[in-house]
């Protein structure tokens, strides 16, 4: 059990500066994300972590030993950082059984064997392999072979693992099943977890705090599930994390008003923190929007879908089209609402954000 | 008017490894005209197979096949219709569109078959391209555009000469999911222009429940159900095609002088309508969001764990020993470790037959 | 997103990757140097300068010498005609096994093979035997049967040259359209039926346009190799003094005997021969360039094969007679005479004998030499450039040095290079001129030759091999505390040992039947097989060199079997 931390770390690639003083401090003993889009520098930052690149400038510490430091001209090779990882594609070796694939790391780090025998069977119940020891990997599908490279990764290493995308490869039912896994298994062992993906949900899912970065590498937020879903630092983390409409925002003498063509008063008092003389737009996620008979916000249903739990619904609103989704349960203990009809509009947890100068699309 | 109707078609293929098997068994279907029909499975259950015999790819075991009346496959007096005098429009999963011709090309390449004159192939083809949002990229190959630009490509060109039947295969599965969702609604907006009869295949829940009329759930070469979206969902017939439609919770259930407990935990009933004939253990299907999670009415039990997720909230409750989940808008708002009470607004029974076909069903996915 | 590092100044902070790295680029570019470079240096400046003094005259004359002309001429024709022949039959063959619902495909794809165990110049020698125009067994018989006058068909001639070379090139195209073919997705066609098209129309408005590149791909292979070809026209040629540059090379080598004016001739057509070759190169490579496109995708399905129907009969009998004439006739024809009691007797029974057999084989020196010889060098520049190959693919696929496309290019060279020329650049480095090592006449030149002409066919297949090795193999052993050297040693190794292996053998063989570049360099001890062979057929001593070419016939086969039965159980990537 270790905790990280990341000190200005920063890294180019030619003129291409990919991560700028960047710091981040993860605690021991738990699962940290790091979410981003793709080509955020969230790989390149945990290949800086494992030793494969080295970042220019910056220190980078795993527990109190410093394993990087450009300063101090330190530079851990990666075979002694001690960190286990698992990797987008796998990486597990094809010429070995599963069992020989366990046990490898063990053996370069000299563990007795006796040892080695009990910890590759805890590690392989752990992932649920047991009967498929001497299997060799092309006999294994895909989340099987990804349960392999947790448990290689887990008798690797029992301060700090690090999982890059680890179920992207894998269908949408065999990556929920893995998450609990994963979950479970760093609940069972106490081992600190870096989670790195692009896939906010499952960082919600999985992850005890998530770092959320934008495209150029910076951190917009570190969190819980809570703090980034309830208190978006920025309009990036915002629209990041899922569905999201933007309509602009008018303020008026007797209050606040959306501007999509004509003016429509919103039900909810002004926040205070609404300045004057700033355009601003309101972020709303489609499933806060609610129907509403007394609201003077009025759209016509453009189309109306089933999907099973929600209903989704595109809503011509002046000159925009929102779109609004609503859960079947609500539906099912009010009523469902029909293309053409006209509605009122109410908004439920509003975020509001400086629109900038130009027109920004929604 | 019936447009497609299937009567008793069986397809049986012999594999090496698992020697004769049924891929399509006894599947008898009639589309209207103007409907869009999805067919809904797990891969391996039949569902390509099936369409591919519409389209005239793979021969009859049995049964026949009509398209707009007219008789394309029959077995029995062995009439077969070529796929290229089917008159049919085709998307298949990997776009299919031809590399060494540009968008213009591809699109046209239907009527220039026709032996159409220059201009009115010109005319429909800007038609086609306009209505898929290609209009500009004429000149354009299909190695300069994204994915979802070249699935436009193929739709277009499955549109160009207006068929009545379009055959959809797996249309979106190789889009991303932000792609697939604007797709969809694409192809429902092009079924609304020209009203095509549709087939619709997928593994997609959602998009087929977002697309279709009415579909079929298929496991295993036999169609399971054949219902409205809404019904399917509601009330699925059995319990692979609850599971299969949507995140569902199975109680497993005690029936005890006409009430439900929670099997192996008799100390607090379900609250939930039981039948006369109900078996003395059974199955309780809800769905997550088919529950009301709050603080007054219903099975009483507490909070294990939350996930606060971008539109809903996920909490994990015990009903008895079993752990169920429930999915609510963020309005509803519990603490982890709080007592909550849940009242099943919608569930349905099944029996517990302890059958399970995955082996089977995995042995199939690999022909 | 993956990055590597080529930062000097960070580079500096981890000193063993970089050592071991830059040990590794180093060798590489000196081999490279040694074996490719300096030979090629030397035909040019030889070709040019002479004692220091730039001399264009000797270059001038030889290229405008009428004689010359002649073989430029035949060279090109034969080239071409070759081409477009083997071309035309690889595409048949390929549409018949890869699209119709043709029997017995699996016979017909392992008789295909054949043409790629053997040395063209065995079916040369056969086809001679058979179609010489002063009289073969078949001339013979036709002559009898029909009253003629004459020898109705001459194989000593330019069209006899072009049959035997297209017998064994077309399976270039063959190969290459067959297996694009397979892994065309079928929907490609599938949507063009459904879009209202009939079959044929489909072949030459979808299927043709996207295999044209393949089909393009090969035939620039045959057109290379045939320019450079020596064995055919030389065996076919020789008596009716046709002659193409690569056998005008030889035959001005061999007049020279060792005199240093003969060899600078032969050293300006060789410049000329690799610039008609370079030509095709540079063809092939814009072709290459430009055409491929992305057929291969979505779901595995068997795609829709074409029923024959009435045609299926008649071709499947056209498939297997030209197959059996082009294939198995040959063949055939070598055994036989190499079981005549005398060259020129009725192929029966009652003149066949063992004797031939047993005399080249225990009563004959210079041949048990050659086998010893062609053993010996076939299996060290099988080993020794195996290795180096898998050393310069490391180099080009996993260290990327700057310049690695030098590297690659200068490893592939040689192959394109003429096997005369090579051998013309060999002798000229290695016989004194460079720090006074003289090899003439020994047998390591003739390995240093070997290991030049073969380094490209392990490179290809280490480096085709290493491209599957995903880097976080290597990274995974390194987190799990594997050092450099270590991950090298259990992980990637380990996982391109298959392709080590038949790196091996795709060495081991040609090199064992070679006769193009020992032809030129071999002394009196040091013969090949190949060059045993042929020096018996052209002393007169036929039915002696047909049973030696059937011993070597045996051999290959039974090599061949062995490669097979150890590539098929392999296992990694």
């Amino acid at each position: 059990m270790a905790s990280v931390k990341f000190e200005n770390i920063t890294f180019r690639y030619g003129s291409n500066t990919i991560l700028k003083d960047y710091s981040l401090e993860i605690d021991e003993s738990q699962i940290m994300g790091i979410v981003g889009p793709s080509g955020c520098g969230k790989t390149t930052l945990i290949r800086c972590l494992c030793g494969f690149i080295k970042p220019e400038k910056g220190n980078i510490y795993v527990g109190k030993t410093c394993v990087y430091s450009a300063d101090k001209r330190i530079n851990i090779a990666p075979e002694k950082r001690n960190i286990g990882v698992v990797f987008q594609d796998y990486a597990v070796w094809p010429h070995m059984t599963v069992y020989e694939n366990i046990i490898y790391p063990m053996k370069k780090r000299k563990v007795p064997k006796q040892e080695i025998t009990k910890r590759a069977d805890y590690a392989l119940s752990q992932v649920r392999m047991t009967e498929y020891k001497k299997h060799l990997p092309s006999q294994l599908s895909g989340g099987q072979q990804q349960r392999v490279a947790i448990a290689r990764a887990l008798v690797s290493s029992d301060q700090l693992i690090v999982l890059d995308e680890p179920i992207t490869n894998l269908d949408l039912k065999l990556r929920e099943e893995m998450l609990e896994e994963i979950r479970s298994i760093q609940r069972n062992t106490g081992t600190t977890f870096i989670y790195i993906t692009h896939d906010q949900e499952a960082a919600l899912k999985l992850c005890d705090k998530i770092a959320i970065m934008d495209v150029h590498g910076y951190i917009c937020q570190t969190g819980t599930d809570e703090e980034i879903i309830y208190k978006p630092s920025n309009r990036f983390v915002f629209s990041f994390m899922g569905v999201s409409n933007f309509i602009p925002l008018l303020k008026k003498q007797d209050g606040l008003y959306i501007d999509v063509g004509e003016h429509m008063k919103v039900n909810h008092e002004v926040p205070a923190e609404i300045k004057d003389n700033v355009n601003y737009v309101m972020g709303i996620r489609p499933m806060d929007i609610l129907f509403s008979e007394n609201s003077a916000v009025k759209g016509i249903i453009k189309s109306a879908t089933f999907l099973g739990s929600q209903y989704n619904y595109f809503i011509q609103l002046g000159n925009r089209e929102i779109r609004v989704q609503r859960n079947t349960l609500d539906t099912l203990q009010s009523r469902e609402y029909m293309e053409g009809e006209a509605v009122g509009l109410d908004f439920a947890r509003v975020f509001y954000y400086e629109e900038p100068l130009e027109e920004v699309e929604s | 008017m019936k447009q497609i109707v299937l009567k008793n078609v069986t397809k049986k293929f012999t594999t090496k490894t698992l020697g004769s098997i049924t891929a399509v068994n006894n599947f008898s279907l009639e589309i209207e005209e103007g409907e869009c029909f999805s067919f809904l499975g797990p891969s391996g259950c039949g569902k390509t197979t099936t369409l591919r015999m519409v389209a005239g790819f793979e021969d009859l075991t049995e049964g026949e096949i009509h398209l707009g009346g007219k008789a394309v496959s029959v077995k029995d007096k062995n009439i077969y219709v070529p796929p290229e005098e089917r008159g049919l429009g085709m998307v298949f999963q990997a776009f299919a569109v031809w590399p060494h011709m540009n968008v213009f090309d591809n699109v046209a390449f239907p009527l220039k078959v026709q032996k159409m004159n220059k201009s009115d192939i010109k005319r429909l083809t800007q038609i086609a391209l306009k209505h898929t949002n290609l209009n500009g990229l004429e000149s354009v190959y299909p190695s300069d555009l994204s994915g979802g630009e070249q699935q436009r490509i193929a739709l277009a060109r499955a549109i160009v000469t207006s068929p009545k039947v379009l055959l959809l295969d797996e249309p979106l599965s190789n889009l991303d999911p932000k792609l697939r969702e604007s797709m969809r609604f694409e192809i429902k907006e092009l079924q609304k222009k020209y009203n095509f009869t549709i087939i619709f295949v997928t593994h997609d829940q959602s998009e087929a429940m977002a697309l279709s009329d009415r579909m079929l759930v298929m496991d295993m070469g036999n169609i399971i159900q054949i219902d409205t979206p809404r019904n399917m969902y509601n009330k699925p017939i059995n319990k692979f095609v609850h599971k299969f439609l949507g995140q569902s919770n199975f109680i497993r259930v005690v029936i005890k002088d006409g009430k439900a407990y929670p099997k192996g935990d008799l100390s607090q009933e379900i609250p939930c309508d039981v039948d006369e004939g109900a078996k003395p253990e059974m199955l309780l299907a809800v769905r997550p969001n088919a529950i009301n999670i709050n603080h007054t009415r219903g099975y009483r039990t507490k909070i294990e764990k939350r996930i606060i997720l971008t539109d809903n909230v996920e909490y994990f409750v015990k009903v008895g020993d079993q752990m169920l989940e429930v999915e609510t808008p963020h309005r509803n708002e519990f603490k982890e470790g709080e007592p909550c009470c849940l009242e099943f607004i919608h569930s349905l029974w099944y029996e517990d037959d302890g059958i399970d076909l995955d082996a089977e069903r995995n042995k199939r996915q690999i022909i | 997103m993956r990055i590597g590092i080529r930062n000097k100044d960070l580079a500096r902070q981890d000193g063993k990757r970089v050592r071991l790295d830059g040990m590794l680029t180093m060798l590489s570019f000196i081999i490279l140097f040694i074996v490719v470079i300096i030979p090629l240096f030397m035909i040019i400046y030889n070709a040019f300068f002479y004692e220091g003094n730039l001399d264009v005259q000797l270059f001038i004359n030889v290229i405008f010498s009428g004689d010359n002309l002649g073989a430029i001429k035949n060279t090109v024709i034969i080239a071409l005609c070759v081409t477009v022949f083997g071309t035309i039959m690889g595409i048949f063959y390929a549409w018949l096994l890869g699209r119709s619902d043709i029997p017995l495909k699996g016979l017909m794809r392992g008789l295909f093979t054949i043409p790629y165990m053997f040395p063209p110049f065995f079916g040369a020698m056969a086809w001679d035997l058979l179609l010489s125009g002063r009289g073969g067994y078949l001339n013979n018989w036709l002559m009898q049967t029909f009253n003629l006058a004459e020898a109705p068909i001459n194989i000593n001639s330019v069209w006899g040259i072009v049959f035997v070379e297209v017998s064994y090139y077309f399976p270039f195209v063959f190969m290459q359209v067959v297996s694009a073919l397979e892994r065309m997705d079928p929907t490609l066609e599938e949507s063009a039926r459904i879009s209202g098209a009939k079959q044929g129309y489909v072949i030459r408005k979808i299927t043709l346009p996207l295999v044209l590149p393949a089909i393009s791909a090969g035939a620039l292979l045959i057109l290379i190799s045939s320019l450079s070809h020596f064995g055919v026209p030389s065996i076919l040629g020789f008596s009716q003094n046709i002659y193409t540059l690569p056998t005008k090379i030889y035959q001005l080598i061999n007049r020279a005997a060792g005199d240093f004016q003969g060899v600078r001739e032969g050293a300006a057509l060789s410049v000329l021969l690799i610039f008609i070759v370079g030509t095709a190169l540079i063809l092939q490579r814009a072709v290459l360039r430009s055409g491929s496109y992305d057929i291969i995708r979505g779901k595995s399905m068997r795609p829709m094969l074409i029923k024959l129907r009435g045609a299926k009969q008649p071709l499947l009998i056209f498939a297997f007679l030209s197959l059996i004439v082009i294939v198995l006739v040959p063949l055939v024809m070598i055994f036989l005479v190499g079981l005549l009691k005398a060259y020129g007797l009725p192929l029966i029974p009652a003149n066949f004998t063992l004797k031939n057999y047993t005399n080249i084989l225990f009563n004959n020196k210079m041949v048990s030499d050659a086998i010893g010889n062609s053993l010996f060098l076939s299996v060290s520049a099988g080993i020794i450039a195996m290795f180096l190959g898998v050393m310069i693919a490391y180099v080009i696929i996993k260290i990327k040095p700057k310049g690695k496309e030098v590297l690659e290019v200068i490893s592939i060279l040689p192959y394109s290079i003429p096997g005369t020329v090579l051998a013309i650049g060999v002798i000229l480095a290695w016989s004194g001129a460079i720090a006074k090592i003289n090899l003439y006449n020994t047998i390591w030149i003739i390995l240093i030759a070997y290991i030049a002409r073969y380094l490209s066919f392990s490179m290809k297949s280490a480096s085709a091999s290493l491209q599957q090795v995903h880097y976080s193999l290597e990274d995974a052993a390194r987190s799990c505390g594997a050092s450099h050297m270590e991950s090298l040693k259990d992980i990637t190794l380990p996982l391109i040992r298959p392709a080590m292996v038949s790196g091996f053998f795709l060495i081991f063989l040609p090199a064992m039947r070679e006769l193009t570049t020992s032809v030129l360099l071999y002394g009196p001890y040091t013969r090949t097989l190949g060059v045993a062979i042929y020096s018996l057929r052209s002393d007169g001593y036929i039915t002696q060199a047909s049973a030696l070419a059937s011993v070597a016939i045996l051999l290959i086969i039974i090599c061949n079997t062995i490669v097979t039965q150890i590539t098929k159980d392999r296992k990694g990537v």
